[in-house]
Order: C-alpha cells, then sequence, then structure tokens
C-alpha cells in the first residue's frame, strides 16, 4: 500500500516556467527516498506539492488517502498535521527557547501543558538535544538548530516526513549527525522524502534515490542501485 | 479544556505580542485614547443639550392673554375651545387678581400702583397658560389660539424656542460626525499596526501553518490584539470621564451658569459613560484588526 501516489502531475508557474511534466510515483509507508537532481530540475516544487504549498497544473497528488492536490485552502491545514516539514534554513523562532520552539506545534492545538512537556523532552532526547532545552538558536550550532527543527516537525508524530535540503547548510560530519537522527525516525516507521545534493550522502546510504532532470523523472533507483551505478 | 487551553494561548500572544510592537501599539493606544476621549465629551455635551432642551421644552409656555373686558361665559368659551386643539398637554387660567396678587407680592412698587385698582378698573389682563406636548407645533398651536374669539394676544418667546431648537439639533449633529470621523481613522490606524504586527511575524506565521494551525487558529491572536488595544485605549479616557465630570458637576453644584441650565446627575451617567466607551474600545480595535487580517493575511 503506497502513503504518496502522483500521477500525471504537471505544473506550470503562472510567470511560464514549468516545474514539472508529467511525473508519476508511488511512495510506499516506511521508505527512505531520495531525490536528487541539478538545481531548477523541480525537486523542491515536488515536496512543496506533497505538503501542499503548490498545487499541480494537473494531475493528482494523494498522500495517505487525502487528496492534497484538491484541498481548499481553508483545509490545508488537516494534511499538515500528518506532515513533517524541515528546510535547509531550520526556520526556528529565535526569540523563542529550544524547548518553546518545539512545544509551539503542541500549544497551537491546545494540549495540556504536562502532555506538551513529556512530549518535547521525549523528542528533544530523540535528536540529542536533551540537555539544550533552555538555550536559544542563536545558541547553537547549525546541525543543532536543525535537530530542534526536526525535533519540532516530528513532535506530532506525523506519518511522513518532508525534507528540503536539511544537510544543505551543514558540514559533511554534522551532515551525517542529522543523517542519523533521521535514519532513527525512519526506523520508527516515519516514511522519509528528502530532497539533497549532496551526492556523498546518497550513495553512502544505500535508499530508494529519484533522479530528477528538468522537470521529469529521469530514473528512480532501487535501494542499492544508485550506489552501483556512482561507483 | 483544549476550547480554553487555545484560547488562553491566543490571549497569552496577543497580549506580548501588544508590547513587542511598543513603539506601534502606543501610536495606537494614544489614537484611541483620543478618540474616545473626544467621544466621551461628545456624549457628555449632547446628553446635557439633551437634558437642557428637554427641560427647557417642558417649561416652554404660551401665555394666552385674554380681552379685559372678557365676561366670565366668554372666558369658559376660550377655555373650551382651547381645551378642544389638538396637541395640547396642560392649560391653567390665572385671572387678573391673582396675577395681580403675584405682582404685589414681588414688588412694593406694584403693591403702591396696584392697590386701589378694582376687578372693572384693572388693566391686567386674564391669561391662560398653555403646554403644548410636541415643541414643534407650538407656533401652530398659537396661531390657533390667536384666532379664538375673545384672545387678545398669544406670547411664547416666538423665533427664539425655534433658535434653541436649531442650535441644539447642530450640536448633535457636529458631535456625531465628528465621532464617526474619529471611528473610522482610529479603526485605519489599527488597521496599520496589526499589518505591520503580521509583517513582524511572517515567520511564526509560516510556521504555523507547516505544523497544521488552521486559519483561525492563526487569525485569532490578531484579532485579540485589536481588542487589547483597544480595552488599553479605552483606560485613560473612562478615568478621565468618571473624576473629570464628577470634579465639574461638584465644581458648579450641578448646574452651569445659571440654575436654568441643569447638569446630568453623574450617576449612573459616568458609568454608562464608560461602558460605551469601552465597547466602541473593543470594537473598533477589533474591527482595524480584522480589516487588516482579511487583507494582509492570506492563507
Amino acid at each position: 500500500m503506497s502513503l504518496i501516489r502522483v500521477r500525471n502531475v504537471k505544473k506550470q508557474y503562472k510567470n511560464g516556467v514549468t516545474a514539472l511534466y508529467d511525473v508519476d510515483l508511488d511512495i510506499n509507508k516506511g521508505e527512505f527516498v531520495f531525490v536528487i537532481g541539478s538545481t531548477g530540475c523541480g525537486k523542491s516544487t515536488l515536496i512543496k506539492m506533497l505538503y501542499r504549498e503548490e498545487k499541480p497544473t494537473s494531475g493528482s497528488i494523494n498522500v495517505g488517502g487525502v487528496e492534497v492536490a484538491k484541498l481548499r485552502n481553508g483545509k490545508v491545514y488537516k494534511v499538515r498535521r500528518k506532515i513533517g516539514v524541515v528546510f535547509q534554513d531550520f526556520k526556528l523562532l529565535n526569540r523563542a527557547n529550544v524547548y518553546e520552539n518545539v512545544a509551539f506545534a503542541l500549544e497551537i492545538f491546545g494540549l495540556p501543558k504536562t502532555e506538551i512537556h513529556a512530549r518535547v523532552l521525549k523528542v528533544l532526547d530523540l535528536v540529542g538535544l536533551k540537555n539544550k532545552a533552555r538555550h536559544y538558536p542563536t545558541e547553537l550550532s547549525g546541525g543543532e538548530q536543525q535537530r530542534v527543527a526536526i525535533a519540532r516537525a516530528i513532535i506530532n508524530e506525523p506519518k511522513l516526513l518532508l525534507c528540503d535540503e536539511p544537510t544543505g547548510n551543514l558540514d559533511k560530519t554534522t551532515s551525517m549527525e542529522i543523517m542519523n537522527v533521521l535514519l532513527e525516525i525512519n526506523k520508527l516507521g516515519t516514511t522519509i522524502i528528502m530532497v539533497t545534493h549532496d551526492t556523498g550522502i546518497v550513495a553512502k546510504l544505500n535508499k530508494r534515490v529519484i533522479l530528477l532532470d528538468a522537470g521529469r523523472v529521469l530514473k528512480d533507483y532501487v535501494e542499492g542501485e544508485y550506489k552501483h551505478e556512482v561507483l | 479544556m483544549k476550547f480554553f487551553r487555545i484560547l488562553g494561548r491566543n490571549i497569552r500572544d496577543s497580549f506580548r505580542s501588544v508590547f513587542r510592537n511598543f513603539a506601534l501599539s502606543m501610536a495606537s493606544i494614544s489614537c484611541i485614547t483620543i478618540t474616545l476621549i473626544v467621544v466621551a465629551v461628545a456624549i457628555i455635551l449632547s446628553y446635557n443639550v439633551n437634558s437642557f432642551a428637554t427641560n427647557v421644552e417642558k417649561d416652554v409656555t404660551i401665555v394666552t392673554f385674554l380681552d379685559v373686558d372678557i365676561t366670565p361665559e366668554e372666558k369658559d368659551d376660550v377655555e373650551d375651545q382651547i381645551n378642544n386643539l389638538d396637541y395640547i398637554e396642560t392649560y391653567r387660567y390665572e385671572s387678573k387678581t391673582q396675577i395681580a396678587e403675584e405682582m404685589m407680592k414681588s414688588s412694593e412698587v406694584f403693591t403702591n400702583i396696584m392697590k386701589d385698582w378694582d376687578e372693572k378698573d384693572s388693566p391686567i389682563q386674564s391669561t391662560f397658560l398653555v403646554k403644548v406636548t410636541n415643541i414643534d407645533l407650538i407656533g401652530e398651536v398659537a396661531q390657533k389660539i390667536s384666532a379664538i374669539e375673545n384672545v387678545s394676544a398669544v406670547k411664547y418667546g416666538e423665533g427664539m424656542v425655534e433658535q434653541l431648537v436649531s442650535v441644539f439639533e447642530i450640536i448633535k449633529k457636529v458631535s456625531i460626525g465628528t465621532v464617526i470621523a474619529l471611528i473610522l481613522v482610529t479603526a485605519f490606524l489599527i488597521s496599520n499596526t496589526i499589518k505591520i504586527t503580521i509583517f513582524s511575524r511572517k515567520r511564526e506565521i509560516e510556521i504555523m501553518r507547516l505544523v497544521g494551525a488552521s486559519n483561525i487558529n492563526i487569525k485569532i491572536p490578531f484579532i485579540f490584539e485589536g481588542l487589547f488595544l483597544g480595552i488599553l485605549g479605552a483606560i485613560i479616557p473612562i478615568i478621565a470621564t468618571v473624576y473629570g465630570y464628577l470634579s465639574l458637576y461638584k465644581q458648579f453644584s450641578g448646574q452651569l451658569f445659571s440654575p436654568f441650565i441643569k447638569l446630568i446627575s453623574p450617576e449612573p451617567f459616568v458609568f454608562l459613560i464608560s461602558g460605551v466607551l469601552i465597547v466602541i474600545g473593543i470594537a473598533v480595535g477589533m474591527f482595524g484588526s480584522w480589516r487588516a487580517v482579511r487583507k494582509h493575511l492570506n492563507i
């Protein structure tokens, strides 16, 4: 049973640029998928359409049984609650500390304080930041900030975690640390789709790889296949 | 419970936001304060003018002078005709003897002149004092009375009453106009404050959307912020109204310049105005922020 089903998706922006042509994709529950390709090949557009930041011009996108392409703006939050998103620039609130940044995602749903506390500490433990809960983002390294962003993305226990170049701003060692956190989350059953330029990481991790080129799926490598081809 | 927790969080965030954008909030609060002070002055003025006008209207009387040599039968006839007219509230008869007695009571000069007059010699005319139900129709009624046989003249302060009524109308209209204009300006200013708040919180809004906050969830804190600005802006005007009007009332012992112009008693008047001010403050604040949210929060 696939968690994501993309059929004949085309995306043309208002300025006339076509980002994606006739994309078909199936991603199963629990998979870890890399999406790679050169700049402007449509990677980010694809991710944006999965969490319904963008709407496809034509075609259908089904995420966890919800037809996201047809979702009205007012109902988008329903699908967002099932999806976690992580970005290259972390998107943290600098005036709030680590704990508050993560708790923020639960507070807006009106959860009791005790439950928020327990869940935030649990997830901070998972990303290895339990001892920095009272620090502010500006006091953290890039890798630590990204881990806060990951903690916030998974606090609602989403079925799907979308990562848009999460290691783009980080050095190799830190990138690997982040990858280890993501692999850990994947092991717990969360499906992960990660857009990246870092082919070194992709080759190392032996996961499914979707290669996009000029808005089309050029190749869909099964686990291990990409490494084999690159090496 | 969940609802109250979300509400609590929204209120907390809105309150924080008021102080985070302190300079901007102060601009809006000052604007609301000034508007509400003007509103308070306008209300105090127009209510007092209204009450004064009502008192004046109550006191305006048509004095109907009867012919000097009128017979009792003719007097009864005039009384019947007045009684049959429309818009008559009350009327009272004063005979020439009664009038003479009253005049003599008021001054010795009158007593010296009038003491020897008897009923027939007296040049004083008996009168009917007529009050009408509607001050606007006083001219019409006076005209009808003057047309009655054996009525020699009618007096009701012609011209003066009409002028007074029209001055009251102008004061009322000007104060209502000023209040409406000021309210609109304030709503616009609040709308601007909230617009800047929205821009300064773009990142937060983006994150809220990402983690699945509903539109209402995102919009409500801004509406609350407008509400707080309204309440904070109403504090000074309320204090100024309560203490200002109380001390004004005491200073002038409840009347302005003459016993003729009575001020409205401060209680419950000032509390009613305070209520009106806070309601206007909240309404203007919420309307302003709702306008900004609708225009600038495209989600």
